[in-house]
């Protein structure tokens, strides 16, 4: 079975095509960070402008790689929420409106369940139900336990900022420009993390999240001494991803250890952070439990994991309506 | 958390911690009503979210309903006593991207709005407001001084005055 995947819920306008669910045939994206970049953030009002433009080639392109036409397909699925109402409407009406012209099933999908899906594309060995799932990115920070496709339960979240948003606000702090997360990650790898003493934030309050106050130590520490360069700026970049990272990994684990797992998912796209990367590695490989991680471009959104996580909700027999919503505050539990 | 210092209608109030900054939002979450915006300015890190917070709570959203940053969401929708918009326009430009999002219908329901950088699109700011401009003083002290818009704004901290004064 083929389903079209279309995502347009922040930065990337993307389409693919995927095979039962787990090959990618085909995909394409149009990204809008350098578009961004000029502004210092996601700008919604241009990423919807720019979806627009992008959507329709994006999917020719798409289904011209694939060698395919629409007839092939057998179902569409899209991002319905949560996201940014301009860019997620983009998604949501294009894909209505080919569903509608060719007669096709469509399937609105959960933009957080296509991360948690991402890892059961174009891999050999998957993680088995129940696992556990951290979703790290710009608007998000959860733990996740994945009972079944479609079955999730929320353990913990952020209280305040997600962890890629601490990222992207240090790093505007810093002067680094946007996005800044992968540049952070660069420079904290020649930096020493003990150099500046930032707070270890949330030790107690079960496996919720906080990155404000790590945020607002290095703002401090910024008004304080200055914008640092060279060393100054790695040894920064290095103390404030240790401790990101540091709290990440033991929240992470604190739920790992609760019961038996088949596995750990981390998805979004701070699961590319090498640092993140590397210290959930040593801690789930001295646990005996198996570390499940998309490839960096499909830790990023993209629209293969979307038709994935569409296919599993065909399976069961889900269809959308055909005045399917866009839900910029969809949860992966409602 | 010190004495509030009452000169004509600005208010400057010290916060010693994100404790004290939450009780501060909390106090006027108590006394906001239908319609009321309040807007919140300072840098990334001066307590902005965190008042937001209080603000909920004081709302009567519940606590275990999660009050997070609406940096990426821009809108982030809660309800309690009336329903409290805590909006970010960090990310914004102008007034088009701002009824995009709905905003105008935000500023006439019967809801509460809560801004946060409501700098970036001053031309948005209705008539009756209070304006709050946080400050860092140093790593856990935040100066917060209120500036009122309207006649709504002037009883709007005027009642939160009594309030802090009476805790």
């Amino acid at each position: 079975m083929l389903v079209l995947g279309i995502e347009s819920s922040c930065d990337e306008t993307a389409a693919a095509i995927v095979e039962d669910g787990r090959r990618v045939v085909a995909e394409e994206v149009a990204s809008q960070i350098a578009i961004h970049a000029g502004f210092g953030g996601v700008v919604p009002e241009i990423a919807a402008r720019a979806h627009v433009v992008h959507v329709l080639p994006v999917i020719d392109a798409v289904l011209k790689r694939a060698a395919i036409g629409l007839s092939q397909v057998d179902a569409i699925a899209v991002t319905c929420g949560p996201g940014l109402i301009g860019a997620l409407l983009v998604g949501v009406q294009t894909a209505k409106a080919i569903a509608f012209g060719c007669g096709l099933p469509l399937i609105g999908v959960n933009h957080l369940e296509g991360h948690l899906c991402a890892v059961f594309l174009d891999v050999e060995k998957v993680p088995s139900f129940p696992h556990l799932a951290l979703l790290v990115s710009g608007g998000h920070s959860e733990i996740v336990v994945a009972h079944d496709f479609g079955k999730y339960e929320l353990l913990g979240a952020t209280r305040d900022d997600a962890a890629g948003e601490a990222f992207d606000k240090v790093g505007k702090l810093l002067g680094l420009g946007y996005p800044a997360g992968p540049l952070v990650d660069k420079l904290a790898r020649t930096g020493d993390r003990a150099a500046v003493k930032l707070p270890q934030a949330m030790r107690g309050r079960g496996l919720d999240f906080s990155f404000s106050g790590i945020k607002t130590a290095v703002a401090t520490h910024v008004q304080k001494h200055g914008v640092p360069t060279e060393q100054a700026l790695s040894d920064l970049c290095a103390s404030f991803q240790a401790q990101v990272v540091a709290q990440l990994v033991s929240k992470t684990m604190l739920a790992l250890d609760e019961k038996k797992f088949g596995g750990l998912v981390v998805s979004g796209g701070v699961a590319c952070n090498r640092g993140l990367r590397q210290a959930l590695q040593t801690e789930t490989e001295r646990r005996g439990v198996d570390l499940f991680i998309p490839s960096p471009e499909r830790c990023t959104d993209n629209a293969a994991m979307i038709a994935c996580a569409g296919y599993y909700r065909l399976r069961r027999g889900e269809r959308a309506p055909v005045d399917l919503k866009a839900a910029p505050g969809l949860s992966l539990t409602s | 958390m010190s004495v509030p210092d009452r000169r004509g209608e600005r208010l400057c109030v010290r916060s010693d911690s994100d404790e004290s900054t939450r009780r501060l939002g909390g106090a006027l979450g108590e006394v906001l009503r239908a319609g009321d915006v309040v807007g919140l300015e300072g840098d990334l890190g001066a307590g902005k979210t965190c008042f937001a917070q209080g603000v909920a709570r004081g709302l009567g959203v519940p606590e275990e309903r999660r009050v997070g940053s609406p940096t990426y969401t821009i809108v982030n929708v809660h309800t309690g006593r009336h329903t409290l918009y805590h909006v970010d326009l960090y990310r914004l430009r102008d007034v088009q991207e701002l009824e995009e999002i709905g905003f105008s219908e935000m500023l006439e329901s019967d809801g509460v709005a809560v801004v946060e950088w409501f700098e970036r699109v001053p031309e948005a700011k209705p008539l009756e407001r209070l304006e709050i401009q946080f400050a860092i003083v140093d790593a856990t002290t935040r100066q917060l001084q209120t500036r009122t818009f309207g006649k709504r704004g002037q009883t709007l901290l005027t009642e939160w005055s009594k309030k802090m004064g009476a805790k």
